[in-house]
């Protein structure tokens, strides 16, 4: 029988600490929808998703009622579209598709609008990243990734050339654009998040992932261990993901259940929101920095990244994704603050993520940065998840007309950030060299 | 969970019973200030749905200074049982 205690415990989670899952997001592959006229493609696309999805947001919202757990948002992935409209061309006719589906089953974003091009391009994959800002630009609820380099491939230079040209074109063209256009390397098939998330081409028919969230229950958790030494923070850590995780498996379990589709995988990643007490940076601080971004935070972050890990799966059956501490700038109240009074650098977030996932995020730069010089951002993210087998990924914004300092505001889970400010000595010939990296010795494991 | 006074039990026990909901344990306490009460009921023979009977209790709750909130027992085994 459950006691008083730990029902009160897990009610002051949800009520209090902004517990929740972050996501249920129900992956379909599109690989048989493929067909050499472009219009009956677009429309088996829509007719597939929105067959299969049907009922997910229905489900999702049965299953926050009855079990009392926000399930803050319900998404679509899809195999990336780069491969199902190779055939046909015409790309920016599938976003429109994707994005209808969106609407049609009341999902908030659906990601998949993506091409994986890590070794090198087909000729249709080229043309596919070139339409990325006019699709971003013609959907609303659409999300765009591009996989750019891999530990196995190395890094395709000519598409990271390429992605500072699109990233600055996407910005031109729509405001929030960019904050829905992911830049990869390792990306994985199974992710749950958006923007980044796809189905991949290793996946089944229809899967069901679960993101969970909880950044705010750690910190409360952490509170209570004030001045205690670090096998006790990472231990106090440990037992709040594994909780947290648990709900996230339940939830996952009941949602595959009743949808009638395979539980894939959970994600058990801190996803922090922009709302206060549910940050990132906070618990960060709470292990005793005085703001987020000063000497120390690596390792903070990196001793609270691999407790979560360990905490939580345990927890799960299966779990995959991204599986880390996201560290968004604009979608974190801690790390929104860290980078307004300048503590929290470009360098020193290039630092953090080489211990958690996933990278450089929603991270605002001045409108006027050259395209070189986002490639060359582009490059240096690539190379840490290449050389540590890792994901990292980028998603900057350059904000059109603005400078260093200026605030830019996205609104909703997306929040706000303040324009970061970048080193003014030029990539440009660096960037133009083409070709690419070669794979790191550590990708020889056979 | 709220300020403890006379008619909670009755007033929340005599919604489910209006509604065929069977209370299968009961157990109240004072934690810190604040008083909880906790039961175990069978939802099998309810003559609502789910989400209404939640904001029926919620309504009782509020109408006498006190919040009740009803969820799926699986929540709390799958968050403190291994």
């Amino acid at each position: 029988m459950l006691n008083p205690a730990e029902i009160m415990e897990t009610l002051n989670m949800i009520n209090d600490e902004h517990l929740d899952v972050r996501t249920i997001t129900m992956g379909i592959s599109l690989l048989d929808c493929a067909d050499s006229d472009y219009k009956k493609a677009a429309d088996k696309v829509y007719d597939k998703i929105t067959k299969y999805a049907e009922r997910l947001v229905e489900v999702g919202c049965d299953i926050e009622a009855e079990y009392g757990i926000p399930i803050i948002n319900k998404r679509i992935s899809v195999t990336p579209i780069s491969h199902v409209a190779s055939p046909c061309g015409h790309y920016v006719e599938f976003a429109k598709a994707l994005d209808r589906a969106a609407h049609t089953t009341g999902v908030n974003f659906i990601g998949g609008y993506s091409a994986l091009v890590a070794k090198g391009y087909t000729k249709s994959d080229y043309e596919f990243v070139e339409s990325i800002p006019q699709a971003l630009s013609e959907t609303e609820r659409m999300c765009s990734s591009v996989n750019v380099a891999s530990t196995r491939a190395g890094i395709n230079m000519d598409a990271v050339a390429q992605l500072g040209k699109i990233i600055k074109k996407a910005a031109d063209l729509d405001a929030l654009a960019c904050a829905k256009l992911v830049v990869f390397s390792n990306a994985v098939e199974d992710n749950p998040f958006m923007a980044g998330a796809f189905h991949g081409t290793g996946e089944g028919e229809c899967v069901i992932n679960v993101g969970v969230s909880g950044p705010g229950v750690v910190k409360s958790a952490l509170e209570k261990v004030k001045g205690e030494p670090f096998g006790v923070v990472a231990d106090t850590i440990k037992k709040t993901a594994f909780k947290i995780t648990r709900m996230g498996q339940l939830v996952a379990g009941e949602a595959s259940k009743r949808l009638n589709v395979p539980f894939g995988i959970v994600d058990l990643s801190l996803a922090p929101t922009p709302a206060v007490g549910d940050s990132v940076a906070h618990i960060l601080e709470e292990m005793g920095l005085e703001r987020c971004g000063t000497h120390g935070t690596t390792a903070a972050l990196a001793l609270l990244n691999d407790a979560v890990k360990k905490g939580g799966v345990m927890a799960s059956s299966y779990v995959g994704g991204l599986s880390g501490a996201f560290i968004p700038v604009s979608e974190d109240a801690g790390m929104i603050d860290a980078a307004a009074c300048g503590c929290l650098s470009i360098e020193k977030l290039e630092a953090m993520t080489c211990v958690c996932s996933v990278g450089l995020d929603m991270i605002a730069v001045p409108g006027d940065t050259d395209a070189a010089t986002i490639s060359g951002i582009i490059a240096d993210e690539a190379a840490i998840g290449m050389v540590n087998s890792k994901t990292t990924a980028v998603r900057i914004i350059p904000a059109k007309g603005k400078k260093v300092g200026d605030y830019v505001t996205f609104g909703g889970l997306l929040g706000e950030c303040p324009v970061m400010d970048l080193h003014k000595e030029s990539c440009a010939e660096f960037i133009a060299r083409g070709g690419r990296i070669p794979a790191p010795i550590q990708s020889l494991k056979n | 969970m709220g300020k403890d006074k006379t008619g909670i039990i009755a007033k929340v026990s005599g919604l489910l019973y209006e509604h065929n909901v069977n209370i299968v344990d009961i157990s109240q306490t004072i934690m810190g200030d604040i008083f909880v009460m906790t039961a175990m009921v069978d939802t099998k023979e309810c003559d609502i749905r789910f989400d209404e009977l939640k904001n029926a209790l919620a309504e009782v709750g509020k109408s006498i200074g006190v919040q009740v909130s009803i969820q799926n027992e699986d929540l709390f085994n799958s968050m403190h049982r291994i």
